[in-house]
């Protein structure tokens, strides 16, 4: 890949998703577009270049940008945090939740599903102990466009062996030609709001686990100290927030606090408890 | 050190995971058939193996089948790996014995996701 070939696809991705390339990322061009370039029988990256400049809207054009910036997002992406809400999170809910029988989980940055539908599917896994139980799950993001493919459904062959373990692909979803497609018992768990994380949120109401990985990294850092402000706000008493791996609170909040025994999990901080509302629930989790 | 199996009837399926299993710290054999794959793991147990489906001689079904009753054969995670895409045929392969599934064409990074499901985290020097 020349070096002109290599610009003219950091702007045509940065135009098209927003997705910000250095030149340190040239290598993630080539391995991720190399096999859509298999897949479209286009000899060369460069071929696939040519192709694009000419081209304006159409298969090969989303096949790009999808090769490009599924790597934001897949099936029980880090996996560590899937396993927290199975082994830590959702059991002390279960149990802190017992009276009322019902809980709420918010995937602040939804994109295109995957986050979602993982904690719904570990929620499926859990089906047993939740009989009788009203459990919802929030996906938001800045991007109805993502949302809508959330909805659909719909993922490739590429995207259901990012992190999705086998027997659950067997499980939860069918073949639709080249696709795969969620079952509607699992879609069903999840209801999807677009939502710009700089706008209030408080209509959402009010959420016992949040799951927020990987979008305050965009963001400055009076920014991120106000999201983390008013996710806290959003919070129960009781409730938790997960982060993703390379974000903290800490220089930026005090509204929310690290758990001592698990990394990448927060719980409220003093100053979110005071102007929080009275607390909805007694029992903690 | 760890050791991969690549068993396929295609030679170009061979070489493109051999070296991806290679730049991932494997050391690698292969094979083109079950027969020679389970003659193979007889001399030396591999930690993984990544087997075709559809092969001559002896597929994947009768090696895998084969291999899980021999001795010290309920060792290995073994990858299937096939352009059959249908659930039925996944399902098949897992009550015969695999413990994951790649479809193919497969790239290094579904390859490195694949192997850390069945317990080969990638380690830091090969995620450079």
């Amino acid at each position: 890949m020349t070096e002109a070939d290599f610009l003219f696809l950091r702007d045509y991705l940065k135009r098209r998703s927003g997705l910000s390339l250095g030149p340190e990322k040239r290598y993630l061009v080539e391995s991720r577009l190399s096999p859509v370039c298999r897949r479209f029988g286009v000899n060369t990256l460069s071929d696939l270049v040519g192709t694009l400049r000419l081209s304006r809207e159409g298969p090969l054009e989303r096949a790009v940008v999808e090769a490009m910036t599924t790597n934001e997002t897949f099936f029980f992406r880090d996996r560590a945090p899937f396993d927290l809400f199975r082994d830590v999170l959702l059991p002390r809910a279960i149990a802190a939740r017992a009276a009322v029988r019902r809980l709420r989980i918010w995937s602040a940055a939804a994109s295109t599903g995957q986050e979602p539908y993982s904690l719904a599917m570990m929620v499926h896994e859990a089906a047993a102990q939740l009989a009788g139980w009203q459990v919802e799950i929030v996906g938001t993001d800045l991007s109805t466009e993502v949302l809508e493919k959330a909805r659909l459904g719909l993922y490739s062959h590429f995207e259901v062996q990012r992190g999705l373990p086998v027997q659950l692909l067997v499980k939860h979803f069918t073949q639709v030609g080249e696709q795969w497609r969620i079952s509607p018992k699992i879609a069903s768990m999840v209801s999807y709001r677009p939502l710009n994380l700089l706008h209030p949120f408080d209509h959402l109401g009010q959420f016992d686990i949040v799951y927020c990985r990987n979008v305050l990294i965009y963001f400055d850092a009076p920014t991120k100290a106000d999201v983390l402000d008013r996710i806290a706000k959003s919070l129960a008493p009781d409730g938790a927030v997960l982060l993703g791996a390379a974000e903290t609170v800490i220089g930026l909040t005090e509204s929310l606090v690290p758990d001592s025994q698990h990394r990448g999990l927060y719980r409220q901080g003093s100053t979110a408890r005071a102007a929080a509302p009275p607390p909805r629930m007694a029992a903690g989790f | 050190m760890r050791s991969a199996l690549v068993v396929d009837d295609s030679a170009v399926i061979r070489k493109v995971a051999r070296r991806i299993l290679e730049t991932l710290d494997f050391a690698v054999r292969d094979a083109e058939d079950g027969e020679k794959a389970l003659a193979l793991c007889t001399e030396e147990m591999p930690s993984v193996i990544l087997l075709d489906w559809n092969m001559p001689n002896m597929d994947g079904y009768a090696f895998l089948r084969l291999l899980r009753q021999s001795h010290n054969g309920d060792r290995p995670k073994v990858l299937f790996c096939t352009t059959e895409n249908d659930v039925g045929a996944i399902a098949r392969a897992l009550r015969a014995g695999a413990d994951e599934y790649i479809m193919k064409p497969f790239d290094r990074e579904i390859m490195m996701a694949k192997l850390d499901q069945v317990g080969f985290a990638a380690r830091l020097s090969e995620l450079v």
